[in-house]
């Protein structure tokens, strides 16, 4: 970009380059940067993801400047917002169902990780400042649930905070702490505001942090065979940026259409109910992108143990690239772990249909086997299948590998190579 | 960005013309769509319809006797509004203009004579000058008189003596009625 | 693919199950729909009625029911006049902001810009009025319930007697769609307990039709903007999604 340009203006971004290489850093690590020329579609939700959290935190800065965090007067604040701000209905519609989608697009990045492998040696940091990343929104999304300071957000924020309680000894006095008060109030909800406003900026840091992991070695592929040489890659610009607009546009299709044909439909009519200390709603149900934590939670009859496997289920999610003793990266050459992968995914959106339901009858039973199926699925398919699967050989190269398929995957435009 | 995607098309000399077109397209409809995603959040930004909703106030000036003020509120500020004495309207009106530091003839000021509607806010730095009260000094003139720094305003608002630059504002307003003004 | 089909059956169990709620397993039969002018991705608040409608809510449901998020100036957007408003707003007497001079609180005309006053000073007055149970705010009801509009046109004319056996708490009325089906409002509306000005018959099935479409627009005022500017937007981005694919393929096309 700077060579192109005449005169004074190259001159000037050439003297802060040589002393701050900023440009120097944009042109290697986004326009030369080599990328795997195999990637497929489902390396667009990283890129998704980022955009997602820049959208999230400027809707929600300039929704900020609208709200009141006071117990009193949150609710009719954003009722205002919604009704005499201009566009406000608009801001507000898109932050909360950007939420929605940054949770469905961060979702479908994990269990692509998980599927090729993408959390294998050497990329075992990188993965684990992924969970963090997840971790920090799961806290965000909580806590910002509460400040609307409807029914189902007083509820939930005080069934989640009494969480801790199970901690012996000192687990009520934790909960006074966290609350501010005797229950949830004016205290706490100011502290999640101020909280909820903060950690967007601690993941934007862990996300830089998981991009310079990131960089370090470069894209995993779908393969799951590591870059060789140049034929294996295309630079990022234009192959990638062009890609990754075009998911942009696909995935904006459908943030649009909840928010102005949708808004509600994700969430519960509950929260438009002003908090009522007084009185629980009949069903407290969270989002839909915490329901698996809940569903766990509440399949263990015993109080301590069900908020330890429910914050384990994520914890556990640290010891991955530990726990899967598989010399080989991709499902695509683990005939076994291929199928076994699909068995996690229905298992987890069992335990959302679960997190939805009020705990009766089947709701229960399928509960506690998705529960079991759950651990089972990680603490012994993950090591034990490593070790008995005979996985199917590697193709040499990604170049060989595109090659041996006619190269006419790639002739197509690239686009049902991208499509594998 | 058009340069550089040509720069890595290395040999590929069919369709780059219909490349750079949609290139092109495709960077027109991104800016545009990045234009159009930017301007709800600043308009946000603009005054409510609750704030808007504030602009305007009506006053119904019938309670108000002859001598009397009333001070109304107006888009979060005082508005003086005196029904003057005959004595008071002689007295704005006499006065030589050029002499004024804000030259303004008192018929500029008002619409009927015996009504001056005018922003109780100093010109000088924003106090609420004092002479809306029985009881309250106006200054020499019988007008307004602000206790912060001592500006002292005539019967028609305009400044006399003290460190304001310029006369009490008058705000825009017009008759509803016979007796009923909107402000704003 | 087994993959692409397995990804393609997980995506679509995954859209379902929030359809997939177990929750309607309480007796309570399933709301019957109603075609509502407002429904549908071009669906507008039909004016005629939403201005029935608050006539409804003005003469029968205001006497226990507020709705605090309403201002008089919202009414301009149901296709009254300034001056209608204005003397709407001017038929009430409204708590002004500020004390007197003394100190006091006193009552003045609403204008505009006030917020629709409710029937009750507090809760507390309003649960005395009414045996204990508290009339919801009807500004947020539709959003703020199950079934939305059809939940709240349910329960204006679900009234019926208990089935044989059903014990029937002392105060409450019977109600098909009410969850429990005890509720402790009788039912407020009757044939011919409001006259309409455009000479529309006021049956029940009418007046609640009315009331609803003017409850469904207080709860969401915004309705018919969203869907305009959401038209524009999905086909700004269809037309976005064609150009970039079309970019991307040129881009690529050379990859090899």
């Amino acid at each position: 970009m700077a060579e192109t340009r005449p005169g004074a203006a190259s001159r000037i971004i050439r003297w802060i380059d040589h002393r701050l290489p900023f440009v120097a850093m944009l042109q290697h690590e986004l326009y030369e940067y080599p990328t795997p020329r195999n990637l497929s579609y489902w390396w667009n939700f990283g890129s998704l993801a980022g955009i997602m959290l820049v959208v999230m935190i400027v809707t929600g800065i300039v929704l900020a400047m609208q709200y009141t965090p006071h117990a009193d007067l949150a609710f009719d604040s954003v009722e205002r917002i919604m009704r005499d701000v201009d566009y406000g209905w608009m801001l507000r519609y898109a932050h909360m169902n950007g939420a929605s989608m940054f949770f469905a697009i961060v979702y479908i990045h994990l269990f692509r990780g998980l599927y090729y492998g993408s959390y294998k040696q050497p990329r075992e940091l990188l993965w684990i400042l992924g969970v963090i990343i997840l971790i920090l929104m799961i806290m965000t999304a909580f806590m910002g649930y509460v400040l609307p300071w409807g029914q189902m957000s007083y509820w939930a924020a005080t069934v989640i905070t009494n969480l801790f309680s199970a901690i012996p000894v000192v687990g009520q006095g934790i909960v006074t702490f966290l609350w501010g008060g005797f229950t949830v109030g004016n205290p706490t909800l100011n502290r999640f505001y101020a909280l909820h406003y903060l950690l967007p900026f601690v993941i934007l840091g862990v996300v830089l942090l998981h991009l310079i992991a990131l960089h370090r070695f470069g894209s995993n592929n779908p393969l799951g065979i590591d870059m060789k040489g140049p034929q294996d890659t295309l630079p990022f610009h234009p192959y990638f940026t062009i890609k990754d607009l075009f998911g942009l546009t696909v995935f904006l299709l459908i943030y649009a259409f909840f928010v102005f044909y949708a808004p509600n439909f994700l969430g519960s009519a509950d929260n438009y109910i002003p908090a009522n200390p007084m009185q629980t709603p009949n069903h407290i149900v969270p989002e839909w992108y915490l329901l698996p934590y809940y569903a766990i939670l509440r399949s263990v009859p015993n109080k301590l143990f069900g908020v330890i496997l429910a914050f384990g289920s994520i914890f556990l999610m640290f010891l991955v690239p530990w726990l899967d003793t598989s010399p080989v990266r991709s499902a695509r050459f683990r005939p076994i772990y291929k199928w076994v992968f699909w068995l996690l995914v229905i298992d987890v959106v069992a335990l959302a249909w679960v997190g939805a339901n009020p705990p009766e009858g089947l709701v229960v039973t399928v509960g506690q086997l998705a529960t079991f199926y759950y651990f089972v699925h990680f603490l012994i398919l993950f090591p034990l299948l490593g070790k008995v699967e005979r996985p199917r050989p590697l193709p040499l190269s990604i170049a060989t590998a595109v090659l041996q398929s006619g190269g006419a995957q790639l002739g197509r435009a690239g686009a049902s190579m991208a499509n594998r | 960005m058009a340069n550089l995607a040509d720069q890595h098309v290395t040999g590929a000399h069919n369709g780059e013309t219909r490349r750079d077109f949609l290139i092109l397209t495709a960077t027109a409809i991104g800016g545009v769509g990045v234009a159009a995603a930017i301007w709800p959040f600043i308009g946000s930004l603009s005054p409510s319809r609750d704030t808007l909703a504030l602009s305007t106030t009506e006053v119904d000036l019938a309670p108000v006797q002859v001598g009397q003020r009333l001070t109304v509120a107006w888009r979060g500020k005082p508005v003086f509004i005196d029904h003057r004495t005959p004595e008071e309207i002689k007295a704005a009106q006499d006065v030589d203009v050029s002499s004024l530091r804000d030259p303004q003839p008192d018929s500029a000021r008002v619409k009927k004579p015996e009504w001056l509607v005018i922003v109780g806010v100093c010109t000088h730095l924003g106090c609420i000058p004092l002479g809306q009260k029985t009881g309250d000094d106006r200054g020499p003139f019988g007008g307004w008189f602000c206790p912060c720094h001592g500006s002292i305003y005539d019967t028609s608002g305009r400044i006399r003596q003290g460190p304001a630059p310029a006369n009490l504002v008058v705000p825009p307003y017009e008759y509803t009625g016979e007796t009923v003004i909107k402000i704003g | 693919m087994p993959n692409r089909i397995c990804s393609a059956a997980v995506l679509g169990l995954f859209l379902c199950a929030p359809i997939l709620d177990a929750r309607a397993a309480d007796e309570t039969p399933s709301l019957p729909q109603q075609e509502w002018s407002f429904d549908g991705i071009f669906g507008t608040y039909d004016r005629a009625s939403a201005q029935r409608g608050f006539q409804v809510y003005k003469e029968v449901c205001s006497a226990c029911h507020p709705v605090r998020h309403l201002y008089f100036r919202d009414l301009a957007d149901l296709g009254y006049s300034e001056d209608e408003v204005k003397a709407i707003a001017s038929s009430y007497q409204v708590t002004n902001e500020q004390p007197n001079d003394q100190g006091e609180m006193y009552q003045r005309p609403g204008r505009p810009s006030d917020r629709i006053p409710g029937p009750f000073p507090n809760d507390q007055a309003a649960r005395a009025a009414n045996n204990g149970a508290l009339p919801p705010d009807l500004s947020m009801i539709v959003k703020a319930r199950e079934g939305g509009p059809d939940y709240v046109y349910g329960i204006l004319t679900g009234y019926k007697e208990p089935p044989a056996g059903f014990n029937l708490l002392a105060g409450m009325q019977y109600n098909v769609y009410f969850p429990g089906h005890q509720i402790a409002m009788p039912p407020p509306l009757s044939d011919g307990a409001v006259t309409f000005a455009d000479g529309t018959p006021s049956t029940v099935p009418q007046m609640a039709h009315d009331v609803v479409t003017f409850l469904t627009w207080a709860a969401e005022p915004n309705l018919e903007l969203r869907h305009r500017t959401g038209f524009k937007v999905l086909l700004f981005l269809l037309v976005a999604v064609g150009v970039f694919y079309a970019a991307k393929r040129k881009i690529w096309a050379t990859a090899h």
